[in-house]
Protein backbone atom coordinates (compact mmCIF):
# COMPACT_ATOMS: atom_id res chain seq x y z
CA UNK A 1 0.00 0.00 0.00
CA UNK A 2 1.24 3.43 -0.82
CA UNK A 3 -0.72 5.48 1.66
CA UNK A 4 2.31 7.37 2.84
CA UNK A 5 3.12 8.97 -0.49
CA UNK A 6 -0.46 9.90 -1.28
CA UNK A 7 -1.31 11.42 2.07
CA UNK A 8 1.39 13.81 3.11
CA UNK A 9 -0.18 15.60 6.03
CA UNK A 10 -2.73 13.43 7.78
CA UNK A 11 -0.39 10.49 7.27
CA UNK A 12 2.99 11.23 8.70
CA UNK A 13 5.31 8.38 7.83
CA UNK A 14 5.86 6.80 11.17
CA UNK A 15 4.02 7.14 14.41
CA UNK A 16 4.92 6.62 17.98
CA UNK A 17 1.50 5.26 18.93
CA UNK A 18 1.62 2.25 16.68
CA UNK A 19 2.29 -0.33 19.36
CA UNK A 20 -0.60 -1.82 21.20
CA UNK A 21 -1.54 -0.57 24.65
CA UNK A 22 0.15 -2.60 27.40
CA UNK A 23 -1.87 -4.57 29.92
CA UNK A 24 -0.56 -2.31 32.66
CA UNK A 25 -1.95 0.72 30.86
CA UNK A 26 -5.26 -1.01 30.20
CA UNK A 27 -5.52 -2.04 33.85
CA UNK A 28 -4.86 1.54 34.93
CA UNK A 29 -7.64 2.67 32.58
CA UNK A 30 -10.03 0.09 34.04
CA UNK A 31 -9.15 1.21 37.58
CA UNK A 32 -9.92 4.75 36.52
CA UNK A 33 -13.27 3.62 35.14
CA UNK A 34 -14.13 2.11 38.52
CA UNK A 35 -13.93 5.50 40.19
CA UNK A 36 -14.77 8.09 37.55
CA UNK A 37 -18.55 7.81 37.78
CA UNK A 38 -20.65 8.71 40.76
CA UNK A 39 -22.09 5.19 41.02
CA UNK A 40 -18.66 3.55 40.94
CA UNK A 41 -17.14 5.99 43.38
CA UNK A 42 -19.96 5.53 45.87
CA UNK A 43 -19.81 1.77 45.62
CA UNK A 44 -16.10 1.91 46.49
CA UNK A 45 -16.71 4.39 49.30
CA UNK A 46 -19.49 2.16 50.63
CA UNK A 47 -17.19 -0.85 50.56
CA UNK A 48 -14.68 1.15 52.58
CA UNK A 49 -17.30 2.52 54.96
CA UNK A 50 -18.77 -0.90 55.72
CA UNK A 51 -15.60 -1.77 57.64
CA UNK A 52 -15.76 1.54 59.49
CA UNK A 53 -19.41 1.01 60.44
CA UNK A 54 -18.77 -2.55 61.61
CA UNK A 55 -15.83 -1.43 63.73
CA UNK A 56 -17.90 1.42 65.20
CA UNK A 57 -20.74 -0.97 66.07
CA UNK A 58 -18.32 -3.37 67.72
CA UNK A 59 -16.80 -0.53 69.72
CA UNK A 60 -20.22 0.37 71.05
CA UNK A 61 -21.89 -2.99 71.52
CA UNK A 62 -19.25 -5.76 71.78
CA UNK A 63 -17.97 -7.10 75.08
CA UNK A 64 -14.60 -5.66 76.10
CA UNK A 65 -12.53 -8.84 75.39
CA UNK A 66 -14.12 -9.00 71.91
CA UNK A 67 -12.79 -5.56 71.06
CA UNK A 68 -9.55 -6.67 69.48
CA UNK A 69 -7.85 -6.41 66.11
CA UNK A 70 -8.78 -9.91 64.90
CA UNK A 71 -12.48 -9.52 65.66
CA UNK A 72 -12.63 -6.05 64.12
CA UNK A 73 -10.99 -7.39 61.00
CA UNK A 74 -12.89 -10.66 60.54
CA UNK A 75 -16.34 -9.24 61.27
CA UNK A 76 -16.00 -6.77 58.40
CA UNK A 77 -14.94 -9.47 55.93
CA UNK A 78 -18.38 -10.82 55.13
CA UNK A 79 -20.24 -7.56 54.42
CA UNK A 80 -17.33 -6.37 52.27
CA UNK A 81 -17.36 -9.75 50.55
CA UNK A 82 -21.02 -9.23 49.62
CA UNK A 83 -20.35 -5.84 48.03
CA UNK A 84 -17.14 -6.67 46.15
CA UNK A 85 -18.86 -9.05 43.71
CA UNK A 86 -21.26 -6.23 42.86
CA UNK A 87 -18.22 -4.17 41.91
CA UNK A 88 -16.97 -7.09 39.82
CA UNK A 89 -20.32 -7.40 38.08
CA UNK A 90 -20.68 -3.66 37.43
CA UNK A 91 -17.20 -3.29 36.01
CA UNK A 92 -18.17 -5.76 33.28
CA UNK A 93 -21.86 -5.15 32.72
CA UNK A 94 -21.79 -1.35 32.74
CA UNK A 95 -19.89 -1.50 29.46
CA UNK A 96 -22.96 -3.11 27.96
CA UNK A 97 -25.70 -1.24 29.81
CA UNK A 98 -24.03 2.12 29.12
CA UNK A 99 -23.01 0.90 25.66
CA UNK A 100 -19.44 2.01 26.17
CA UNK A 101 -18.39 -1.42 24.91
CA UNK A 102 -18.69 0.14 21.46
CA UNK A 103 -15.94 2.66 22.27
CA UNK A 104 -13.88 0.31 24.42
CA UNK A 105 -13.72 -2.50 21.89
CA UNK A 106 -13.21 -0.11 18.99
CA UNK A 107 -10.06 1.10 20.75
CA UNK A 108 -8.98 -2.38 21.89
CA UNK A 109 -10.40 -4.94 19.48
CA UNK A 110 -8.55 -7.75 21.25
CA UNK A 111 -11.33 -8.10 23.78
CA UNK A 112 -9.51 -10.66 25.91
CA UNK A 113 -7.04 -7.91 26.80
CA UNK A 114 -9.82 -5.64 28.01
CA UNK A 115 -11.30 -8.46 30.06
CA UNK A 116 -7.92 -9.34 31.55
CA UNK A 117 -7.38 -5.69 32.47
CA UNK A 118 -10.82 -5.54 34.08
CA UNK A 119 -10.14 -8.65 36.13
CA UNK A 120 -6.81 -7.14 37.16
CA UNK A 121 -8.53 -3.92 38.20
CA UNK A 122 -11.19 -5.58 40.33
CA UNK A 123 -8.61 -7.84 41.99
CA UNK A 124 -6.63 -4.72 42.89
CA UNK A 125 -9.83 -3.21 44.24
CA UNK A 126 -10.37 -6.32 46.39
CA UNK A 127 -6.83 -6.05 47.74
CA UNK A 128 -7.53 -2.41 48.47
CA UNK A 129 -10.65 -3.45 50.36
CA UNK A 130 -8.62 -5.82 52.54
CA UNK A 131 -6.15 -3.03 53.23
CA UNK A 132 -8.92 -0.63 54.21
CA UNK A 133 -10.44 -3.30 56.47
CA UNK A 134 -7.06 -3.68 58.14
CA UNK A 135 -6.76 0.08 58.52
CA UNK A 136 -10.20 0.45 60.10
CA UNK A 137 -9.55 -2.55 62.35
CA UNK A 138 -6.32 -0.90 63.46
CA UNK A 139 -8.10 2.35 64.17
CA UNK A 140 -10.77 0.43 66.11
CA UNK A 141 -8.11 -1.39 68.12
CA UNK A 142 -6.41 1.86 69.05
CA UNK A 143 -9.70 3.38 70.15
CA UNK A 144 -10.65 0.20 72.06
CA UNK A 145 -7.32 0.30 73.88
CA UNK A 146 -8.08 3.85 74.98
CA UNK A 147 -11.71 3.27 75.93
CA UNK A 148 -11.47 0.12 77.98
CA UNK A 149 -11.76 -2.59 75.32
CA UNK A 150 -9.22 -5.38 75.04
CA UNK A 151 -7.35 -3.55 72.29
CA UNK A 152 -5.08 -6.52 71.61
CA UNK A 153 -3.20 -6.34 68.33
CA UNK A 154 -2.47 -10.03 67.75
CA UNK A 155 -3.58 -11.39 64.36
CA UNK A 156 -2.51 -14.55 62.57
CA UNK A 157 -0.76 -13.91 59.27
CA UNK A 158 -2.65 -16.86 57.81
CA UNK A 159 -5.96 -15.21 58.62
CA UNK A 160 -5.02 -12.16 56.58
CA UNK A 161 -3.91 -14.40 53.72
CA UNK A 162 -7.20 -16.31 53.87
CA UNK A 163 -9.18 -13.11 53.84
CA UNK A 164 -7.31 -12.05 50.70
CA UNK A 165 -8.28 -15.36 49.07
CA UNK A 166 -11.87 -14.80 50.15
CA UNK A 167 -12.18 -11.25 48.81
CA UNK A 168 -10.35 -11.95 45.56
CA UNK A 169 -12.49 -15.04 44.95
CA UNK A 170 -15.64 -13.03 45.73
CA UNK A 171 -14.85 -10.22 43.33
CA UNK A 172 -13.85 -12.65 40.58
CA UNK A 173 -17.04 -14.66 41.04
CA UNK A 174 -18.96 -11.44 40.52
CA UNK A 175 -16.93 -10.64 37.41
CA UNK A 176 -17.57 -14.16 36.12
CA UNK A 177 -21.32 -13.74 36.52
CA UNK A 178 -21.10 -10.34 34.86
CA UNK A 179 -19.21 -11.75 31.89
CA UNK A 180 -21.59 -14.64 31.53
CA UNK A 181 -24.85 -12.70 31.82
CA UNK A 182 -23.74 -9.27 30.51
CA UNK A 183 -26.67 -7.59 32.21
CA UNK A 184 -26.41 -5.74 35.52
CA UNK A 185 -29.65 -6.61 37.36
CA UNK A 186 -29.71 -10.16 36.05
CA UNK A 187 -26.11 -10.78 37.09
CA UNK A 188 -26.54 -9.23 40.56
CA UNK A 189 -29.77 -11.08 41.30
CA UNK A 190 -28.42 -14.36 39.98
CA UNK A 191 -25.22 -13.97 41.91
CA UNK A 192 -26.99 -13.23 45.18
CA UNK A 193 -29.93 -15.59 44.82
CA UNK A 194 -28.39 -18.72 43.32
CA UNK A 195 -26.16 -19.55 46.31
CA UNK A 196 -29.11 -18.95 48.67
CA UNK A 197 -31.31 -21.32 46.71
CA UNK A 198 -28.45 -23.77 46.62
CA UNK A 199 -28.02 -23.57 50.40
CA UNK A 200 -31.72 -24.14 51.03
CA UNK A 201 -32.03 -26.98 48.56
CA UNK A 202 -28.78 -28.47 49.82
CA UNK A 203 -30.19 -28.50 53.35
CA UNK A 204 -33.62 -29.84 52.43
CA UNK A 205 -32.80 -32.50 49.89
CA UNK A 206 -30.75 -35.09 51.69
CA UNK A 207 -28.94 -36.59 48.66
CA UNK A 208 -27.79 -33.11 47.76
CA UNK A 209 -26.49 -32.41 51.22
CA UNK A 210 -23.16 -34.08 50.54
CA UNK A 211 -22.82 -32.32 47.21
CA UNK A 212 -23.49 -29.01 48.93
CA UNK A 213 -20.50 -29.57 51.16
CA UNK A 214 -18.41 -29.39 48.02
CA UNK A 215 -20.37 -26.89 45.97
CA UNK A 216 -22.03 -24.39 48.31
CA UNK A 217 -19.54 -21.52 48.45
CA UNK A 218 -21.31 -20.26 51.58
CA UNK A 219 -20.05 -23.38 53.32
CA UNK A 220 -16.76 -23.97 51.56
CA UNK A 221 -15.58 -20.40 52.16
CA UNK A 222 -16.42 -20.40 55.84
CA UNK A 223 -13.00 -21.81 56.91
CA UNK A 224 -11.38 -18.76 55.31
CA UNK A 225 -12.63 -16.68 58.25
CA UNK A 226 -10.27 -18.60 60.48
CA UNK A 227 -6.52 -18.97 60.58
CA UNK A 228 -6.65 -22.76 60.10
CA UNK A 229 -7.82 -24.32 56.85
CA UNK A 230 -7.35 -28.08 56.46
CA UNK A 231 -6.32 -29.80 53.25
CA UNK A 232 -9.82 -31.23 52.93
CA UNK A 233 -11.32 -27.76 53.30
CA UNK A 234 -8.99 -26.38 50.62
CA UNK A 235 -10.11 -29.18 48.30
CA UNK A 236 -13.77 -28.40 48.85
CA UNK A 237 -13.08 -24.73 48.34
CA UNK A 238 -11.24 -25.47 45.11
CA UNK A 239 -14.11 -27.59 43.78
CA UNK A 240 -16.74 -25.00 44.65
CA UNK A 241 -14.67 -22.20 43.09
CA UNK A 242 -14.19 -24.28 39.97
CA UNK A 243 -17.96 -24.39 39.59
CA UNK A 244 -18.83 -20.86 40.70
CA UNK A 245 -15.75 -18.95 39.59
CA UNK A 246 -13.77 -20.71 36.87
CA UNK A 247 -16.70 -22.00 34.83
CA UNK A 248 -18.62 -18.69 34.68
CA UNK A 249 -15.39 -16.82 34.00
CA UNK A 250 -14.36 -19.04 31.11
CA UNK A 251 -17.85 -19.35 29.64
CA UNK A 252 -18.38 -15.61 30.07
CA UNK A 253 -15.06 -14.87 28.40
CA UNK A 254 -16.08 -16.96 25.40
CA UNK A 255 -19.46 -15.25 25.26
CA UNK A 256 -18.00 -11.76 25.50
CA UNK A 257 -15.42 -12.52 22.82
CA UNK A 258 -18.11 -13.60 20.40
CA UNK A 259 -20.82 -11.15 21.21
CA UNK A 260 -21.72 -8.58 18.65
CA UNK A 261 -21.26 -5.04 19.90
CA UNK A 262 -24.07 -2.75 18.88
CA UNK B 1 -7.83 3.84 3.31
CA UNK B 2 -10.69 1.44 3.76
CA UNK B 3 -11.28 -1.63 1.61
CA UNK B 4 -14.44 -3.65 1.93
CA UNK B 5 -14.59 -6.92 0.09
CA UNK B 6 -17.83 -8.87 -0.34
CA UNK B 7 -19.05 -8.36 3.19
CA UNK B 8 -22.14 -10.35 4.06
CA UNK B 9 -23.98 -10.53 7.37
CA UNK B 10 -26.89 -12.85 8.02
CA UNK B 11 -28.95 -13.04 11.17
CA UNK B 12 -30.71 -16.37 10.95
CA UNK B 13 -32.71 -16.17 7.75
CA UNK B 14 -32.53 -12.40 7.54
CA UNK B 15 -29.73 -10.99 5.43
CA UNK B 16 -28.73 -7.58 6.75
CA UNK B 17 -25.81 -6.99 4.40
CA UNK B 18 -25.14 -8.89 1.22
CA UNK B 19 -21.99 -8.92 -0.86
CA UNK B 20 -21.00 -5.33 -0.16
CA UNK B 21 -17.73 -4.18 -1.73
CA UNK B 22 -16.26 -0.70 -1.98
CA UNK B 23 -13.20 1.19 -1.02
CA UNK B 24 -12.35 4.63 0.25
CA UNK B 25 -9.18 6.38 -0.89
CA UNK B 26 -7.01 8.81 1.04
CA UNK B 27 -7.93 12.38 0.27
CA UNK B 28 -11.61 11.61 -0.30
CA UNK B 29 -14.86 11.74 1.58
CA UNK B 30 -17.10 8.79 0.80
CA UNK B 31 -20.77 9.19 1.52
CA UNK B 32 -22.40 5.93 2.57
CA UNK B 33 -25.97 6.49 1.72
CA UNK B 34 -29.09 4.49 2.34
CA UNK B 35 -32.45 4.52 4.07
CA UNK B 36 -32.73 3.44 7.68
CA UNK B 37 -32.23 -0.29 8.03
CA UNK B 38 -30.40 -0.59 4.74
CA UNK B 39 -27.33 -2.11 6.37
CA UNK B 40 -25.09 0.95 6.75
CA UNK B 41 -24.44 0.58 10.46
CA UNK B 42 -23.98 -3.18 10.23
CA UNK B 43 -21.41 -2.68 7.48
CA UNK B 44 -19.57 -0.06 9.51
CA UNK B 45 -19.57 -2.24 12.60
CA UNK B 46 -18.10 -5.05 10.54
CA UNK B 47 -15.38 -2.71 9.26
CA UNK B 48 -14.55 -1.83 12.86
CA UNK B 49 -14.35 -5.43 14.04
CA UNK B 50 -17.36 -5.10 16.32
CA UNK B 51 -19.62 -7.42 14.35
CA UNK B 52 -18.16 -10.58 12.88
CA UNK B 53 -19.16 -10.88 9.21
CA UNK B 54 -20.81 -14.05 7.96
CA UNK B 55 -18.46 -13.88 5.00
CA UNK B 56 -16.20 -11.39 3.30
CA UNK B 57 -13.51 -9.19 4.75
CA UNK B 58 -12.49 -5.60 5.20
CA UNK B 59 -9.28 -3.77 5.93
CA UNK B 60 -8.38 -0.36 7.25
CA UNK B 61 -4.99 0.95 6.27
CA UNK B 62 -4.23 -2.43 4.72
CA UNK B 63 -4.99 -4.48 7.80
CA UNK B 64 -8.10 -6.13 9.24
CA UNK B 65 -9.32 -3.82 11.99
CA UNK B 66 -8.72 -6.36 14.73
CA UNK B 67 -5.09 -6.62 13.72
CA UNK B 68 -4.41 -2.91 14.07
CA UNK B 69 -2.07 -2.61 17.04
CA UNK B 70 -3.54 0.61 18.39
CA UNK B 71 -6.63 1.24 16.24
CA UNK B 72 -7.47 4.63 17.73
CA UNK B 73 -4.25 6.04 16.27
CA UNK B 74 -5.13 4.83 12.79
CA UNK B 75 -8.88 5.18 12.52
CA UNK B 76 -11.28 7.43 14.38
CA UNK B 77 -14.61 5.76 14.93
CA UNK B 78 -17.98 7.29 15.75
CA UNK B 79 -20.67 4.67 15.45
CA UNK B 80 -23.17 5.88 18.01
CA UNK B 81 -23.01 9.20 19.81
CA UNK B 82 -25.18 7.83 22.62
CA UNK B 83 -22.70 5.08 23.43
CA UNK B 84 -21.01 7.05 26.21
CA UNK B 85 -21.32 6.46 29.92
CA UNK B 86 -24.02 8.86 31.09
CA UNK B 87 -22.28 9.32 34.42
CA UNK B 88 -18.93 10.48 33.02
CA UNK B 89 -18.17 14.04 32.12
CA UNK B 90 -17.34 14.77 28.51
CA UNK B 91 -13.74 15.46 29.40
CA UNK B 92 -13.50 12.26 31.44
CA UNK B 93 -14.86 10.16 28.58
CA UNK B 94 -12.12 11.53 26.35
CA UNK B 95 -9.47 11.16 29.05
CA UNK B 96 -10.31 7.47 29.38
CA UNK B 97 -9.96 7.04 25.60
CA UNK B 98 -6.72 9.06 25.57
CA UNK B 99 -5.22 6.91 28.32
CA UNK B 100 -6.22 3.76 26.46
CA UNK B 101 -4.49 4.95 23.31
CA UNK B 102 -1.53 6.43 25.11
CA UNK B 103 -2.26 9.90 23.77
CA UNK B 104 -1.07 12.96 25.66
CA UNK B 105 -3.76 14.35 27.99
CA UNK B 106 -3.30 17.81 26.49
CA UNK B 107 -4.76 16.45 23.30
CA UNK B 108 -8.12 16.13 25.12
CA UNK B 109 -8.34 19.89 25.53
CA UNK B 110 -7.33 20.40 21.92
CA UNK B 111 -10.03 18.19 20.44
CA UNK B 112 -12.65 19.60 22.81
CA UNK B 113 -11.81 23.05 21.45
CA UNK B 114 -11.83 21.75 17.93
CA UNK B 115 -15.38 20.41 18.18
CA UNK B 116 -16.61 23.45 20.03
CA UNK B 117 -17.26 21.92 23.44
CA UNK B 118 -16.25 24.61 25.90
CA UNK B 119 -14.80 24.10 29.37
CA UNK B 120 -18.21 24.31 30.99
CA UNK B 121 -19.73 21.76 28.62
CA UNK B 122 -16.78 19.40 28.99
CA UNK B 123 -17.23 19.41 32.75
CA UNK B 124 -20.86 18.36 32.56
CA UNK B 125 -21.92 14.75 32.63
CA UNK B 126 -22.85 13.19 29.32
CA UNK B 127 -26.32 12.50 30.76
CA UNK B 128 -27.03 16.23 30.44
CA UNK B 129 -25.82 16.48 26.83
CA UNK B 130 -28.11 17.13 23.90
CA UNK B 131 -27.77 14.80 20.93
CA UNK B 132 -25.84 17.49 19.11
CA UNK B 133 -23.35 17.78 21.96
CA UNK B 134 -22.99 14.02 22.06
CA UNK B 135 -22.20 14.04 18.35
CA UNK B 136 -19.54 16.67 18.94
CA UNK B 137 -18.12 14.62 21.80
CA UNK B 138 -18.17 11.52 19.61
CA UNK B 139 -16.35 13.40 16.87
CA UNK B 140 -13.81 14.65 19.41
CA UNK B 141 -13.35 11.05 20.50
CA UNK B 142 -12.80 9.99 16.88
CA UNK B 143 -10.23 12.76 16.29
CA UNK B 144 -8.45 12.15 19.58
CA UNK B 145 -5.83 9.70 18.31
CA UNK B 146 -4.95 11.93 15.37
CA UNK B 147 -6.02 9.20 12.91
CA UNK B 148 -5.74 9.19 9.14
CA UNK B 149 -9.08 7.47 8.64
CA UNK B 150 -12.51 8.42 9.98
CA UNK B 151 -15.52 6.12 10.12
CA UNK B 152 -18.60 8.07 11.13
CA UNK B 153 -22.14 6.73 11.34
CA UNK B 154 -24.75 9.45 10.91
CA UNK B 155 -22.57 12.13 12.49
CA UNK B 156 -24.89 14.93 11.45
CA UNK B 157 -27.81 13.52 13.44
CA UNK B 158 -28.93 16.01 16.02
CA UNK B 159 -26.63 18.78 14.83
CA UNK B 160 -28.20 22.12 14.05
CA UNK B 161 -27.72 23.58 10.54
CA UNK B 162 -24.71 25.55 11.71
CA UNK B 163 -23.25 22.42 13.28
CA UNK B 164 -23.75 20.49 10.06
CA UNK B 165 -22.02 23.24 8.12
CA UNK B 166 -19.15 23.23 10.60
CA UNK B 167 -18.82 19.45 10.41
CA UNK B 168 -18.70 19.50 6.63
CA UNK B 169 -15.82 21.95 6.79
CA UNK B 170 -14.01 19.79 9.30
CA UNK B 171 -14.39 16.62 7.23
CA UNK B 172 -13.49 18.38 3.99
CA UNK B 173 -10.37 19.76 5.61
CA UNK B 174 -9.49 16.34 7.03
CA UNK B 175 -9.76 14.76 3.58
CA UNK B 176 -7.92 17.61 1.87
CA UNK B 177 -4.99 16.97 4.16
CA UNK B 178 -4.86 13.39 2.92
CA UNK B 179 -7.26 11.71 5.30
CA UNK B 180 -9.86 9.11 4.37
CA UNK B 181 -13.44 9.68 5.48
CA UNK B 182 -16.36 7.27 5.37
CA UNK B 183 -19.56 8.81 6.61
CA UNK B 184 -23.05 7.45 6.46
CA UNK B 185 -26.33 9.23 6.19
CA UNK B 186 -29.90 8.57 5.27
CA UNK B 187 -30.18 12.04 3.78
CA UNK B 188 -28.79 12.58 0.30
CA UNK B 189 -28.57 16.36 0.71
CA UNK B 190 -26.49 15.98 3.81
CA UNK B 191 -23.63 14.09 2.16
CA UNK B 192 -23.99 15.60 -1.29
CA UNK B 193 -22.32 18.79 -0.11
CA UNK B 194 -19.20 17.15 1.26
CA UNK B 195 -18.72 13.74 -0.37
CA UNK B 196 -16.49 13.05 -3.36
CA UNK B 197 -17.78 9.57 -3.78
CA UNK B 198 -21.07 7.95 -3.01
CA UNK B 199 -21.89 4.39 -2.09
CA UNK B 200 -25.63 3.83 -2.08
CA UNK B 201 -27.00 0.85 -0.22
CA UNK B 202 -30.54 -0.47 -0.11
CA UNK B 203 -31.89 -3.68 1.36
CA UNK B 204 -28.36 -4.72 2.33
CA UNK B 205 -27.00 -4.49 -1.21
CA UNK B 206 -25.07 -1.82 -2.99
CA UNK B 207 -27.25 -0.32 -5.66
CA UNK B 208 -24.97 2.43 -6.91
CA UNK B 209 -21.49 3.67 -6.31
CA UNK B 210 -19.03 5.97 -7.98
CA UNK B 211 -17.81 9.55 -8.05
CA UNK B 212 -20.48 11.97 -6.94
CA UNK B 213 -20.34 14.04 -10.13
CA UNK B 214 -20.45 10.95 -12.25
CA UNK B 215 -23.40 9.55 -10.35
CA UNK B 216 -25.28 12.81 -10.40
CA UNK B 217 -24.52 13.43 -14.07
CA UNK B 218 -25.39 9.92 -15.10
CA UNK B 219 -28.72 10.21 -13.46
CA UNK B 220 -30.63 10.61 -16.70
CA UNK B 221 -32.82 13.32 -18.10
CA UNK B 222 -35.85 15.16 -16.87
CA UNK B 223 -38.29 15.88 -19.62
CA UNK B 224 -41.74 17.43 -19.74
CA UNK B 225 -44.32 17.96 -22.45
CA UNK B 226 -47.80 19.33 -22.47
CA UNK B 227 -48.89 15.98 -23.90
CA UNK B 228 -47.24 13.80 -21.29
CA UNK B 229 -48.95 10.61 -22.38
CA UNK B 230 -47.73 10.92 -25.97
CA UNK B 231 -44.20 11.63 -24.79
CA UNK B 232 -44.22 8.68 -22.45
CA UNK B 233 -45.50 6.38 -25.22
CA UNK B 234 -42.83 7.62 -27.61
CA UNK B 235 -40.05 7.07 -25.06
CA UNK B 236 -41.36 3.59 -24.35
CA UNK B 237 -41.38 2.82 -28.09
CA UNK B 238 -37.75 3.95 -28.25
CA UNK B 239 -36.94 1.40 -25.55
CA UNK B 240 -35.88 3.91 -22.92
CA UNK B 241 -36.58 3.45 -19.22
CA UNK B 242 -39.08 5.99 -18.01
CA UNK B 243 -40.25 6.73 -14.52
CA UNK B 244 -42.46 9.40 -13.04
CA UNK B 245 -40.28 12.02 -11.37
CA UNK B 246 -41.46 14.82 -9.16
CA UNK B 247 -40.77 17.43 -11.85
CA UNK B 248 -41.63 15.47 -14.99
CA UNK B 249 -40.61 12.21 -16.56
CA UNK B 250 -37.26 10.79 -15.59
CA UNK B 251 -35.59 9.04 -18.49
CA UNK B 252 -32.58 6.77 -18.36
CA UNK B 253 -30.80 8.42 -21.28
CA UNK B 254 -29.00 11.69 -22.03
CA UNK B 255 -30.76 14.82 -23.25
CA UNK B 256 -29.69 14.26 -26.90
CA UNK B 257 -31.42 10.92 -27.14
CA UNK B 258 -34.57 12.13 -25.45
CA UNK B 259 -34.73 15.22 -27.69
CA UNK B 260 -34.40 13.05 -30.79
CA UNK B 261 -37.24 10.80 -29.66
CA UNK B 262 -39.47 13.79 -28.97
CA UNK B 263 -38.69 15.31 -32.38
CA UNK B 264 -39.42 12.06 -34.22
CA UNK B 265 -42.68 11.66 -32.33
CA UNK B 266 -43.61 15.27 -32.97
CA UNK B 267 -44.17 16.04 -29.31
CA UNK B 268 -43.52 19.63 -28.22
CA UNK B 269 -41.37 19.73 -25.10
CA UNK B 270 -41.77 22.26 -22.34
CA UNK B 271 -38.65 21.18 -20.48
CA UNK B 272 -35.57 19.12 -21.24
CA UNK B 273 -32.57 18.97 -18.95
CA UNK B 274 -30.09 16.61 -17.26
CA UNK B 275 -31.64 15.20 -14.13
CA UNK B 276 -28.71 16.16 -11.93
CA UNK B 277 -29.16 15.18 -8.33
CA UNK B 278 -32.82 14.64 -8.97
CA UNK B 279 -32.08 11.26 -10.50
CA UNK B 280 -30.13 10.10 -7.53
CA UNK B 281 -32.78 11.48 -5.28
CA UNK B 282 -35.38 9.58 -7.26
CA UNK B 283 -33.35 6.42 -6.84
CA UNK B 284 -33.07 7.18 -3.20
CA UNK B 285 -36.79 7.73 -2.78
CA UNK B 286 -37.48 4.47 -4.54
CA UNK B 287 -35.15 2.74 -2.14
CA UNK B 288 -36.73 4.36 0.85
CA UNK B 289 -40.18 3.43 -0.33
CA UNK B 290 -39.48 -0.20 -1.09
CA UNK B 291 -36.16 -0.84 0.62
CA UNK B 292 -36.12 -4.17 -1.09
CA UNK B 293 -33.64 -4.04 -3.91
CA UNK B 294 -32.40 -2.29 -6.98
CA UNK B 295 -35.51 -0.83 -8.61
CA UNK B 296 -33.65 1.99 -10.24
CA UNK B 297 -33.06 3.85 -13.45
CA UNK B 298 -30.50 1.71 -15.20
CA UNK B 299 -27.95 4.43 -15.76
CA UNK B 300 -27.43 5.20 -12.13
CA UNK B 301 -26.19 1.76 -11.33
CA UNK B 302 -22.47 2.03 -11.44
CA UNK B 303 -20.71 -1.25 -11.78
CA UNK B 304 -19.28 -2.24 -8.41
CA UNK B 305 -17.05 -4.70 -10.22
CA UNK B 306 -15.46 -1.91 -12.22
CA UNK B 307 -13.19 -1.15 -9.34
CA UNK B 308 -10.39 -3.25 -8.02
CA UNK B 309 -10.90 -3.89 -4.38
CA UNK B 310 -7.64 -4.04 -2.59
Amino acid sequence: MTTVSTAPEVTPGHRSGEHRPSLVRLTAVELRKLVDTRAGRWLLITIGLVSAVIVALLLVYAEAPEQNFTVFFTTALLPVGVLLPVLGILSITSEWSQRTALTTFALVPRRERVITAKLGAVVLAALGAVLSSLAFAAAGTAIAGATGGAGTWRIEGALVAHSVVFQVASVLMGAGFGLLLLNTPLAIVTYLVLPIIWSIVGELVRPLNRAAEWLDTGRTMEPLFTAEVTAGQWQRLAVSLLVWLVVPLVAGMVRTMRREVA
Amino acid sequence: MIAVHQLTKRYGRHTAVEDVSFHCEPGTVTGFLGPNGAGKSTTMRMICGLTPPTSGASTVDGRPYRQLPNPGRTVGVLLDASAQHAGRTGREALTVAASTMGVDRRRVGEVLDRVGLGTAAARRRVRAYSLGMRQRLGLANALLGDPRVLVLDEPANGLDPEGIFWMRGLLRDFADRGGTVLLSSHLLREVEAVADRLVVIGGGRIVAQGGKDELLAGAGTVVRARDGAALRAALHRAGLTVSEGSEGLLVGADTDAVGEVALTAGVALTELRPAGGGGLEQLFLTLTATASGPVVPATTIAEPTGEVVR
